[in-house]
């Protein structure tokens, strides 16, 4: 069973709250897919066991020794990655290259080589409570949902070598590519909010995009009780969507200090009122996800 | 004009809380700015501000349309793309193109050696543009639903800042991909907004790398100070990275933030400590060369 934990807008506590469900009970998979900014290691301290490498995509380079600067390939070129110089010479802006290849097949002295983007990691390994698999992407590279994917693909085989039941998605912000692929085919989307008008405002578009691909999904407010008017208005917001609020967890500042330990706050201090209505929500996750 | 953007690894670090209220001092005092709203998958910006809506261009890339009575099923389309967007089926003669994988390269219309591929607009979101106090534009990079990438309605969005206004204040997308690089190339210094947790830290740290290999001139700017703990200020002090401002975490602020109030307006010496800042950086990079 795959339940993935989103939230439209960054920080609301996505990473803290999948940290404690995946502390709480039976052992689980773990897998970051925010391939973009991973932190869970960071509280889970896994030991690495295994390591593989993402190819991305491609970058075109031209090879001067045979480019002639005739500038064909900047005419093809539809995401003006090619530009030529005042000096005449044909350069390739890595930056906005988006690999398609057709550059380099359209070039009539085959001066351009499509070179991979092999510098992005997936790891996977053990931790305290069972297996966790992440993804890192390096910097500046595209197409993460396919590093997400993979990341999802190991995490899956992994559940099953282990005979280990229930897999935790710990999402990215947004609701692009990397985010897509984190939810599509899950048995449940928690999506992670707070009562701030910004949050409102993307968990809209989070919504959207769970309806888009017709998956079950609840929501949980997060530091509820910073504004419990606004709180009020997602929880009727969500309840007329059909995402209702399964949970609402207080604002606690101790959930930092769990981090700096490397704790999720329910490892923390089981006896907090937040780590108690943690347990709750998860049970009721899992209940309802059977 | 002086480009500036702000940015984050990390979400929710305070990013688009800087960007308005640097925004709305600097209108206060009259200086022509414009404030670009980079983040396309979750755009908020518009709602801190009471502007009017001038322009609307939808932002669309190409997708390719299959001509079957034409198409032989010879399979160049296929090979050509690289993105897994076109399925063909030889032998049951079934070819159909995934819209959705498409990046609009027009590589398979090239490779098409029947006259069988024409394409079509796909429309992947807006760029609204939305004046403040008459004069100050607000662009909005906002994509729509269900689409992959943020990319071309940002690279649109950033292409209506013009050069104009005396500052442009880019609001980046989190994150240290694709989307991130394609703001801040554009800029001309750029702002990391960050906060003081083992979270914030890391992800600060691959940023800051990532900006250095772009040879980018960066500072941070440590919010929601006083939870965590003085890591992050040890790691900017070690590395010789600028700390330009630490702002409090305050249940005052995150309550006015959260009803879409900015802190600025009744915070007289908040809205001084921005400009500041702001004055700084345009004293120490405002006359680059930079064209991008």
């Amino acid at each position: 069973m795959e339940i993935a934990i989103i939230s439209g807008k960054g920080g609301t506590g996505k990473s803290s709250i999948s940290a404690s469900f995946a502390t709480i009970g039976d052992r689980v998979v773990v897998a970051d897919c925010d391939v973009d900014a991973a932190n869970l290691y960071l509280i889970f301290n896994p030991l690495k066991e295994e390591e593989a490498v993402y190819v991305s995509g491609h970058d075109a380079v031209i090879n001067y020794d045979l480019c002639t600067n005739c500038g064909l390939c900047e005419t093809y070129c539809r995401f003006d990655a090619i530009s030529t110089g005042d000096d005449g010479i044909v350069i390739i802006s890595e930056i906005s290259c988006d690999g398609c290849f057709l550059c380099s097949r359209i070039c009539p002295e085959k001066a351009i080589d499509m070179i991979p983007n092999d510098k992005s990691r997936m790891y996977s390994g053990s931790f305290r409570n069972g297996k966790m698999v992440y993804g890192k992407l390096a910097p500046g590279e595209e197409n993460s949902g396919k590093l997400v994917n993979m990341v999802r693909e190991k995490a899956k085989e992994t559940a099953r070598e282990n005979n280990i039941d229930t897999i935790i998605l710990d999402g990215p912000p947004g609701i692009g590519c990397p985010a897509i692929s984190t939810i599509t085919g899950t048995d449940r989307v928690v999506i992670v909010t707070e009562p701030t008008l910004s949050a409102l405002l993307d968990l809209r578009r989070t919504a959207e995009v769970v309806r888009k691909f017709s998956l079950p999904a609840c929501t949980i407010i997060n530091k509820h009780d910073l504004n419990t008017e606004m709180s009020r208005q997602i929880e009727e917001w969500c309840e007329q969507n059909g995402i209702g609020v399964i949970g609402k967890l207080p604002f606690d500042s101790r959930i930092t200090e769990a981090m700096i330990e490397s704790k999720s706050i329910t490892e923390y201090n089981p006896q907090l009122d937040i780590s108690n209505k943690l347990k709750e929500i998860w049970k009721k996750i899992l209940d309802q996800s059977k | 004009m002086i480009k500036i953007a702000i940015a984050s690894g990390k979400g929710g670090t305070g990013k688009t809380f800087v960007a308005t209220n640097i925004f709305h001092v600097l209108t206060q005092k009259n200086v022509s700015s414009v404030l670009a709203d980079c983040d396309a998958e979750a755009p908020n910006v518009l709602s801190f501000f009471e502007s009017v809506r001038k322009e609307t261009h939808e932002v669309i890339q190409f997708v390719p349309v299959i001509d079957v009575n034409k198409c032989t099923y010879c399979g160049k389309c296929h090979e050509y793309c690289t993105y897994n967007a076109i399925f063909i089926l030889p032998p049951s003669k079934i070819i159909s193109v995934i819209e959705d994988l498409c990046h609009g390269c027009g590589a398979c219309t090239v490779a098409c050696e029947y006259d069988a591929i024409t394409e079509k607009p796909f429309p992947l979101g807006n760029v609204n543009i939305c004046l403040y106090k008459g004069s100050h534009p607000i662009i909005e990079a906002r994509m729509n639903t269900g689409i992959m990438s943020p990319v071309r309605v940002i690279k649109q969005a950033l292409r209506h800042i013009g050069h104009e206004a005396e500052i442009a204040v880019l609001d980046s997308p989190p994150g240290t991909s694709c989307p991130f690089i394609q703001t801040v190339n554009q800029a001309d210094y750029v702002i990391l907004v960050t906060e003081p947790t083992p979270f914030g830290l890391s992800d600060l740290r691959q940023s800051a790398e990532t900006l250095k290999t772009m040879n980018r001139p960066f500072g941070v700017i440590i919010n929601k100070a006083g939870m965590g703990n003085n890591d992050v200020r040890d790691y900017l002090a070690r590395e010789g990275i600028s700390l330009l401002l630490e702002i409090p975490y305050s249940k005052k602020i995150a309550g006015l933030y959260s009803r879409g109030r900015l802190p600025v307006e009744s915070d007289e010496s908040f809205g001084i400590q921005l400009l500041n800042i702001i004055e700084n950086i345009t004293a120490g990079y405002g006359n680059s060369n930079n064209k991008r």
